[in-house]
């Protein structure tokens, strides 16, 4: 990988003060993007990979705080930039998409001005240019009739209609990076298809660089070059989606793969993985899989591995990784 | 069979621990436990009153009529016919709290009944049932209270008569309102594929989980009917002398606020602290509930 | 598999009013939605049948139908030869057919105990005799892989695959011979689903349940059910055996879902989507073929008639509803895999 990096995160640690202590949903995480890369984060639910994108963008719940790292973003660390300065950033050079196009929405503000908005204040646009860009994107993402759709409201449209709505929002003022929080995890298959299509599209087409959140395995292959894998607050695999879904390099990478049914392989029997994903409050001793790790040894429950680079952009968490790559030979 | 278990054995260790959490946060609720040693300490008054005063309430005694307060043994001195005031307040407070309590619990049955049945059949029943409630709400409480026991006869059956055929729509509203929005829920669903009855789904499914509402509302619902109760003494339609009670005695005291104004007050003063027991019990209890529904 | 049909389905028809009904009278109008529209199924005994669509397809709504907790406006439902009524069904029939609900958090009673409902449920319907109703409990924990406590916890303290289990447990105490299985999955983390998915084939063959399979993820049918029957817009648009379903499919939708699907080594991206547009209104359906507005191989016959449901001559297990699903060459109809 060369060149300049987009956005570095560097060890990224967030901590919420709850009745139960002090809890870190993200604890110690480090990720990069390049520019034009997209690069997709996944985990299950509590694995802390929303919050993540959150933290990004100084969006976490009033309890929560960055308690160590940093987020660099073009030289600039977000975590540290006063508010005025990061709402510079916000929607002009980092964009956003969230999972639930409807409570995303302003529900009482016309479509066309909730995307014109954007442009309107971060770029100076007069009130015609910004209309005439709004109707520009709406064509773009794929909205038929964008001068009559332009007046209607939220509720007006499908699911898959305000999905475009909202990436023409976050493509309105040309960011660099736009950040997907599980975009497509509400929409129908077929409407999936549509916007992750329209999403690899356009972002070839300019540039932009994307973060991809989500817990959907082929979702990422789909769309991704890069991949991270992550597990009770951390990164625990990286590399290429390539690389990851097929060499993975770490328990839990392999017992995802194993656990989901794979549409071009049938018949193969699912494994899940035993036991539960463990309490941020009181995560186990030493490597935080262990207690559900097939592969655990006495170290594994003694030290806490970091994330460590093996070749090239390849990067994990295990501490006896080839015992996974073993594993995956056998299967092929 | 497969031996596939994702750590269940953990399951209810926590268990405990969470049921003793829940019991140890009502202690931590301020408002509910201040309501409720206020009408511990109300209720140990009236009803250990034969411990706190030697006095009968109902003794006439024409020769100590309207004694000073601390004077001749009378802690709060004598109404205007020598009954000590003090034993009155106390025995009063028995019948007011008696009467009120028992007109909150049959509005609230009736209500929750027929709330219920609106609310899960829905249809022709909910609507006709719903329009009745309309009609009663249209008129004030006091004002419909007032009138039916005008038009009963005095005394305590008419006045639980009257609270219960006025007091029931608040409740019959607001569980039909849960239960509209409960019945969706899918274990209500399952309840039914599994061949239950509507009088069991109703019981002992959806009534458990929606009842929290009335129990709260029913706390100023008291409040309320306290006030009733002591207005229709007031105006001589309610409790009777020679029985005691605290609306009697604030009506029957007015005549002497110049003189003797505790006559009148302190009985009013004491309607004015136990409805604020309960108040305090109603808030802390939908705190406490709240969290719990969700 | 040729054994004798246990369930079978014809002309169900289920709508809901939409908006006030009192208000579209007025209006003259009819404001029906109308989610099944005239459905034929059958299913044959110890089968599992994947009933396959997306968000309006109607597939939620047939199950209840069969399931017995929504009522069909139209049409029969057959349990093993027996017309079960549109109204109550009694409880010794509502017992045969038993569901599994999509959300493992709101299709439990939260304050009943786990021991609670299936007590309840065992003494109701007098499954076995009151001395033996404890212990019965406890096996059925045991069958889906609950350790015999919980019979005294709450659903609040179980996790959501746990959860499921329960509402599994729930499901099988009643020993149905049919089990609807409304999307058991969906709501649950990848490395726990496959234990539900597990757990209901080990029970299905152990116990020789009938399974109907409600599922919007194709990947799961295919590794799950023996048969798939795809719905769009209310109807049955396709059935057939699961592996002539995914290696030709004869419905242009079927195609385009299954070239839909995200794979895991993804081939070209940069083509058109699958199937283009958004479904239509359900309250203004298209003339003709419903999915004409979004189908690749649309013809002007397609508005004039709406086609039905066509057995292929080679394959008597194989029914496609459209004009060219017999005739279109296979480079027409995207073949997947």
């Amino acid at each position: 990988m060369s060149g300049p990096l987009q956005l570095e995160v560097s060890d990224l640690r967030v901590e919420i003060a709850s009745h139960r202590g002090v809890v870190c949903p993200i604890d110690g995480v480090s990720l990069e993007i390049a520019p034009g890369e997209a690069v997709g984060l996944v985990g299950e639910s509590g694995s802390g990979k929303s919050m993540t994108l959150k933290s990004i963008l100084g969006l976490l719940p009033p309890d929560a705080k960055v308690t160590s790292g940093s987020v660099v973003f073009d030289g600039s660390d977000l975590t540290r930039m006063p508010h005025s300065q990061l709402n510079r950033v916000r929607g002009r050079r980092i964009g956003m998409i969230f999972q639930e196009p409807m409570s995303a929405l302003n529900p009482v503000m016309r479509v066309g001005n909730q995307i014109a908005e954007g442009p309107r204040v971060h770029l100076g646009m007069t009130r015609t240019q910004s209309v005439e860009r709004a109707m520009d994107l709406m064509r773009r993402v794929g909205i038929p009739e964008p001068e009559r759709r332009f007046r209607a409201y939220p509720h007006e449209f499908s699911g898959g209609m305000r999905q475009r709505v909202m990436i023409a929002m976050a493509l309105s003022c040309d960011p660099e990076l736009i950040l997907c929080d599980e975009p497509t995890t509400a929409l129908d298959v077929t409407i999936q298809d549509q916007i992750l299509r329209l999403l690899a599209q356009l972002c070839q087409e300019s540039g932009t660089s994307l973060m991809f959140v989500t817990h959907d395995l082929p979702v990422v292959a789909q769309v991704c070059h890069k991949v991270a894998v992550m597990y009770a607050g951390r990164i625990v695999e990286r590399g290429t989606v390539q690389e990851v879904f097929t060499r993975p390099m770490h328990p839990y990478t392999l017992g995802l793969l194993r656990s989901a049914p794979d549409v071009d392989h049938p018949g193969h029997s699912l494994e899940p993985i035993p036991g539960s994903p463990p309490s941020l409050a009181s995560p186990p001793s030493g490597c935080r899989f262990h207690p559900r790790c097939q592969f655990a040894e006495d170290d594994c429950k003694v030290i806490d591995p970091p994330l460590r680079l093996i070749e090239g952009d390849r990067a994990t968490a295990c501490l006896h990784y080839e015992r996974t790559l073993d594993e995956i030979g056998a299967d092929t | 069979m497969s031996a596939v278990s994702a750590g269940p054995a953990a399951a209810p260790a926590p268990a405990a621990a969470r049921i003793r959490a829940r019991g140890a946060r009502w202690y931590r609720q301020p408002t509910l436990v201040a309501g409720l040693v206020l009408l511990a300490i109300i209720l140990f008054m009236c009803y250990g009153a034969p411990l706190l005063t030697s006095f009968n309430p109902d003794t006439q005694n024409l020769l100590e009529p309207l004694v000073g307060v601390g004077r001749q043994g009378h802690l709060l001195g004598t109404d205007q016919e020598g009954r000590d005031t003090w034993a009155r307040l106390l025995y009063g407070g028995q019948v007011d709290l008696r009467v009120a309590g028992l007109a909150v619990l049959f509005p609230f049955i009736l209500g929750i009944i027929v709330g219920s049945l609106a609310g899960y059949f829905g249809g022709w029943v909910d609507a006709i049932i719903m329009r009745i409630v309309d009609i009663v709400v249209a008129f004030p409480f006091f004002v419909l209270v007032i009138a039916l026991v005008f038009v009963l006869g005095t005394g305590e059956k008419s006045i639980y008569i009257a609270i219960t055929a006025v007091g029931w729509v608040s409740y019959a509203r607001i569980t039909r309102g849960e239960i509209t929005v409960a019945k969706r829920q899918e274990y209500v669903l399952a309840a039914q594929s599994g061949g239950l009855s509507s009088v069991r789904i109703i019981t002992r499914h959806l009534l458990p989980n929606v009842i929290t509402q009335s129990i709260v509302y029913a706390m100023s619902d008291i409040v309320q009917d306290i006030l009733a109760i002591v207005t229709l003494s007031y105006l001589g339609l309610g409790i009777q002398p020679p029985t005691p009670d605290w609306g009697t005695m604030i009506a029957t005291g007015q005549n002497f606020l110049t003189t003797q104004w505790w006559l009148t007050t302190i009985p009013g003063l004491a309607v004015v602290i136990t409805g604020v027991a309960l108040s305090l019990i109603g808030d802390g209890l939908a705190d406490l509930l709240r969290p719990a529904a969700s | 598999m040729s054994a004798q049909a246990i369930l079978e389905a014809t002309g169900v028809q289920v709508s809901f009013p939409v908006g006030s009904a009192l208000g579209a009278r007025l209006r003259h109008q009819q404001h029906l939605l109308h989610a099944v529209d005239g459905v034929d199924l059958a299913v044959s005994r110890g089968e599992a049948l994947a009933l396959v669509g997306e968000s309006g397809s109607g597939k939620s709504t047939l199950a209840r139908a069969i399931a017995g907790i929504q009522r069909a406006d139209r049409g029969q439902i057959k349990l093993d030869g027996k017309v079960l009524p549109a109204h109550r069904r009694s409880r010794a029939d509502q017992r045969r057919i038993q569901m599994v609900f999509q959300d493992p958090y709101s299709s439990l009673n939260p304050r009943l105990t786990v021991g609670g409902m299936l007590h309840e449920l065992l003494r109701v319907h007098h499954v076995v005799p009151r001395p033996e109703v404890e212990s019965h409990t406890g096996q059925l924990l045991r069958m889906v892989g609950l350790p015999e406590d919980a019979v005294h916890a709450l659903p609040r303290q179980f996790s959501g695959g746990q959860r499921q289990r329960v509402a599994i447990a729930r499901a099988i105490a009643l020993r149905p011979e049919v089990l609807v299985a409304d999307e058991p999955v969906s709501a649950l983390d990848v490395s726990v689903q496959a234990t539900i998915l597990n757990l209901l084939q080990d029970l299905q063959a152990e116990l020789g349940l009938t399974l109907l399979f409600i599922s919007h993820n194709l990947a799961v049918v295919r590794h799950l059910c023996d048969r798939v029957a795809v719905m769009y817009m209310g109807r049955i648009i396709e059935v057939a055996p699961t592996e002539v379903l995914f290696e030709s499919p004869r419905h242009p939708y079927t195609a385009g879902l299954l070239a839909a699907i995200p794979r895991m080594a993804p081939g070209d991206e940069s083509g058109a989507p699958a199937v283009k547009g958004d479904p239509p209104s359900p309250l203004r359906l298209p003339t003709g073929c419903r999915f004409r507005t979004r189908c690749p191989i649309a013809q002007p016959v397609c508005a004039e008639q709406d086609p039905a449901l066509t057995v292929s001559s080679t394959n008597s297990e194989h029914s496609a509803a459209c004009h060219f699903a017999w005739t279109a060459s296979p480079a027409n109809v995207a073949e997947t895999v």
